[in-house]
């Protein structure tokens, strides 16, 4: 604690700070004394597509297929997303899961090499005139390149240059500052490889064009310091030192240690105008962009007591973790625990096989005295420390209580999401909490969480969606049939509002002639079927209407002037031939009506018959009682035929009576004459064919005369037997 | 007396002025919608599974605001039952469901495709329109949109749809607590 506030005392060369932060042991003497060594020639390269953070690349190999070093293998894909590169020449044997290094332990899709041990590269494209390229090409370059951060959270490059329109930086940052124990893989970069990164840092600037460089190192790397400044010495670019203190080599924290800008939660540097990159990606970005050659290795700092040649190798990415321990020396008795990244951000390894990725800056393999198990978690006492010490000023003891108690949502009003995971607040927690692994769960149920209610509102927009698109078919289907029913109400106002003289009236009137015709024939046969009494009478009427409907087709010319009513609009006639006309038609009517009820009455008659013959032969079954209603039925359909022949036989002697009268003879006389007079017209015929070959001139010519007399006889009282049963409506049948 | 009516007349045209103020300002600010109802809406899950009764999340909402019980959301949850006590000021009531106990599992619905006969019968099933297919053709389900509401199993004729436990992506390093260390622990304490 003394020392802490001593460190803060005495920090000189920054105006500025950022709260918090702590002085963890360095340990970086172990391995920072030896030159960085070449890394182990790999037999099996094992290259995850999702090295970086974002988007993992989409695989551009078939297994089997022949691969160079530094040949493409993925590609990426969305806008935060980087490329795979083949980091040795040999055949894709797999594409599929294998086990990654991560926080989240499991697998993930990697495509696997076999190496050929050529290590021959494939064609590549240096660009060393850089400055014509625009800054466009450039990042495209970056991106194709695979280039991330190496520092140890492995954002795309190309994603982190790419400015968007009118974005202007002000200060672009190249991050020296290593300050995590153990780590000196960008010390030994920096003291080996300045002029690279010097380069590097040209193109950066090129690219972003800022106002100001600055290089922000921890002053426990005077060699780095020296041999940058050395490099940077007629560059536009300020070399500032800051005092050690974990974690001043934070992103953010830098950012403000540097400028004093506080880049505000939720927003991106660049968004304030700051890029900061990390010194050994601006040695990558050369590698890329100068000499062609794709980011296929890093520098990888290799220490701990378990392994006998600790120091910095420069390992092709997708080595085995394994494979990188045995080429160090690795004391396999003395390994407990087995760290990927420093103490304080990385994470415990369990299995060997994994690959060294992008983000894997450290490798510490540490025996037990180093590294002991943590004691036992004990409860918080709300000391404050880890507050004191929170470089984003949060409180780190209310997020562990909301985290404990899966309250997240409180958590996250407590800007949990601002916790870069440092694990200061671990480090000082004096009852062993481990506190980041807390916020770890809290955030990722958060995550979680948010997926959730992302989800949520998708379905939400969904079903309404859905709803909608129902109610609007529902709506439509209701207009059309509206229209529907609007267009067929149109057609019969337009024919009823038809002028008169185009004969619209007449055809109206024709139309509801028909119309009466049929409803009154409905009726009628309705009548019948249930045996009305008025069925003779609704018959009648049918047929009346039936004829003035015929009559209105024929377009007679008294239709228009004829009031309405059946009789009356009869064509002109005498009254009698009226009454004549009428009695016809209830003759017709009759007979019509006579037919069908005798008729219906022999039907009934006939199943009478045979349901009797039924219940003879089984006089058992018991359909006793449908016979009996059967008989009623035929009795009462036979009382109905002799009604209806009753009436018929009434009216025809009425019909004949009239005739009588009016004639002066009956109809039988009238008949019985006028047969005579056709038989005497024959006779005389013959008589006259007979007798034409003997008989003399005169005697001929008396017999034709008194031919056409009969003839005119006979014809007479045919005419007046027609007329007298014409005039009574007896037509015959 | 004349300050007892000065008084009188004073409170009357008070409370005539502020009478006035009052009646303008409800007319002015009318809230339009139930903003109740948002908000429960949005506490609900939104499978639409019609297991509440209502034929959808929006009037299950709707009738909670109008005082229907907040206890019947079967895929929301204990915890979308509280967050609705909470919200409405009622009593916690524990969770009405039927007590099975794979209930809180996230689940999709599957078709077996080769034994769809694209009937079409869940298509117009889903609530979120999250199947896919046309008549005579085989139907798939779209797995991200499809909530697990199960309202396609029952319709399908040939019983070719199958309701699968989602692959849930288990947070890593969860701690169990005091006592029980998270399998990954920080390297290096102070102290």
């Amino acid at each position: 604690m003394i020392r802490h506030l001593w460190t803060r005392a005495r920090r000189s060369e920054s105006e500025y700070d950022f709260p918090g932060g702590v002085h963890p042991p360095a340990h970086k003497a172990r391995s920072n004394a030896a030159p960085i060594r070449v890394g182990p020639p790999p037999d099996r390269l094992v290259l995850p597509l999702n090295m970086h953070l974002g988007a993992p690349a989409r695989p551009r190999v078939t297994v089997g297929e022949r691969v160079l070093k530094g040949q493409r293998i993925a590609d990426a894909q969305g806008t935060v997303s980087t490329s795979v590169h083949a980091s040795t020449s040999g055949t894709v044997v797999a594409i599929g899961p294998h086990p990654v290094p991560g926080t989240a332990a499991g697998d993930a899709l990697c495509i696997v090499i076999d190496s050929d041990g050529e290590d021959r590269w494939g064609p590549l494209e240096p660009w060393p005139d850089y400055r014509r390229a625009a800054p466009t090409e450039l990042v495209q370059r970056l991106r194709q390149a695979g280039i991330a951060g190496l520092g140890g959270a492995g954002f795309p490059s190309a994603a982190k240059t790419r400015l968007g329109e009118g974005q202007r930086v002000h200060t672009l940052i190249i991050n020296a500052a290593e300050c995590e124990p153990y780590i000196t893989a960008d010390d030994r970069l920096m003291r080996e490889r300045a002029g690279q990164i010097a380069i590097g840092i040209d193109i950066l600037q090129h690219l972003l064009n800022p106002s100001r460089t600055l290089i922000g190192i921890e002053d426990d790397k005077p060699e780095a310091i020296d041999a940058l400044r050395a490099a940077m010495s007629e560059r536009d670019c300020e070399l500032r030192v800051v005092p050690t203190r974990y974690p001043s080599g934070g992103e953010k924290q830098l950012i403000q240690l540097l400028t004093g800008l506080e880049i505000a939660s939720g927003t991106l540097p660049s968004q304030a105008g700051v890029v900061c990159q990390n010194v050994a990606t601006a040695y990558a970005i050369k590698r890329a962009v100068i000499d062609g050659e794709p980011l296929i290795s890093r520098i990888t700092t290799v220490t701990g007591d378990a392994v006998a040649r600790p120091g910095n190798y420069e390992v092709l990415l997708g080595t085995p973790v394994e494979q990188l321990l045995q080429h160090a020396g690795l004391d396999r008795h003395r390994l407990v625990r087995l760290l990927m990244g420093g103490p304080m951000m990385g994470f415990t390894l369990s299995d060997t096989s994994v690959p060294v990725v992008k983000i894997s800056n450290c490798l510490i393999a540490a025996d037990a005295r180093e590294l002991p198990e943590p004691p036992p978690e004990q409860a918080c006492i709300r000391c404050g420390d880890c507050a004191t010490v929170c470089p984003a000023s949060l409180l780190p003891q209310q997020l562990y209580w909301h985290a404990r108690c899966d309250q997240f949502e409180r958590a996250r009003q407590n800007d949990l999401i601002d916790c870069i995971e440092c694990g200061a607040c671990a480090y000082v927690c004096p009852s062993h909490i481990p506190l980041v692994h807390y916020y770890r769960y809290a955030k990722q149920a958060l995550r979680a969480h948010d997926d959730e209610q992302i989800k949520a509102d998708r379905a939400r927009l969904r079903f309404e969606a859905r709803q909608a698109r129902l109610e609007r078919e529902q709506a439509e289907k209701e207009q059309r049939r509206r229209a529907r029913l609007e267009a067929n109400r149109d057609r019969a106002a337009a024919t009823s509002a038809a002028p008169d003289h185009h004969g619209g009236n007449q055809k109206k009137q024709l139309g509801r002639a028909i119309t009466a015709y049929k409803a009154a024939q409905r009726a009628a046969a309705t009548a019948e079927a249930q045996g009305a009494a008025n069925a003779v009478e609704l018959r009648q009427r049918a047929s009346d209407l039936k004829q003035q409907a015929d009559r209105l087709q024929g377009r007679a010319p008294q239709a228009d002037t004829a009031p309405s009513g059946v009789v009356a609009a009869a064509p002109k006639a005498t009254p009698t031939a009226t009454a004549s006309d009428q009695r016809e038609r209830r003759l017709k009517a009759l007979k019509s009506a006579y037919g069908r009820a005798h008729k219906q009455y022999k039907q009934a008659h006939a199943a009478l018959q045979r349901a009797q013959r039924a219940q003879a032969e089984h006089p058992q079954s018991n359909d006793h009682n449908d016979v009996a209603g059967m008989e009623q039925r035929v009795a009462q359909l036979k009382a109905r035929a002799d009604q209806e022949r009753a009436a018929l036989d009434t009216l025809m002697e009425q019909a004949k009576s009239d005739l009588q009268q009016r004639a002066g003879k009956d109809l039988k006389t009238l008949k019985v004459e006028a047969a005579r007079a056709e038989v005497a017209l024959r006779r005389h015929a013959e008589r006259l064919r007979a007798g034409r070959d003997s008989a003399d001139t005169d005697t001929l010519r008396r017999w034709d005369a008194e031919l056409k007399q009969l003839e005119r006889e006979a014809h007479r009282s045919r005419e007046a037997l027609t007329q007298a049963v014409r005039a009574q409506g007896l037509v015959e049948d | 007396m004349t300050a007892v009516l000065i008084a009188v007349l004073v409170l009357l045209a008070l409370a005539a002025l502020f009478g006035a103020l009052l009646g303008y300002a409800s007319d002015k600010f009318r809230v339009e919608g139930d903003p109740v109802v948002e908000r429960i809406d949005a506490l609900l899950p939104q499978t639409q599974c019609g297991q509440c009764g209502h034929p959808g999340c929006r009037p299950y909402a709707e009738a909670v605001a109008a005082g229907e019980i907040h206890n019947r959301c079967p895929p929301g949850g204990q915890s979308t039952a509280d967050a609705l006590a909470e919200l409405l000021g009622r009593e916690p009531l524990a969770l009405d469901d039927d007590g099975s106990a794979d209930a809180g599992e996230k689940k999709v619905a599957f078709i077996r495709e080769a034994e769809c006969i694209g009937c079409t019968k869940c298509i117009q099933a889903c609530p979120v329109d999250a199947i896919v297919g046309a008549a005579r053709l085989m139907h798939t389900v779209i797995e991200d949109e499809c909530t697990g509401c199960d309202l396609c199993v029952e319709p399908c004729p040939v019983d070719c749809i199958d309701m699968l436990p989602l692959g849930e992506r288990s947070p890593a390093g969860q701690p169990d607590g005091i006592g029980h260390s998270p399998a990954q622990r920080l390297a290096v304490t102070n102290l």
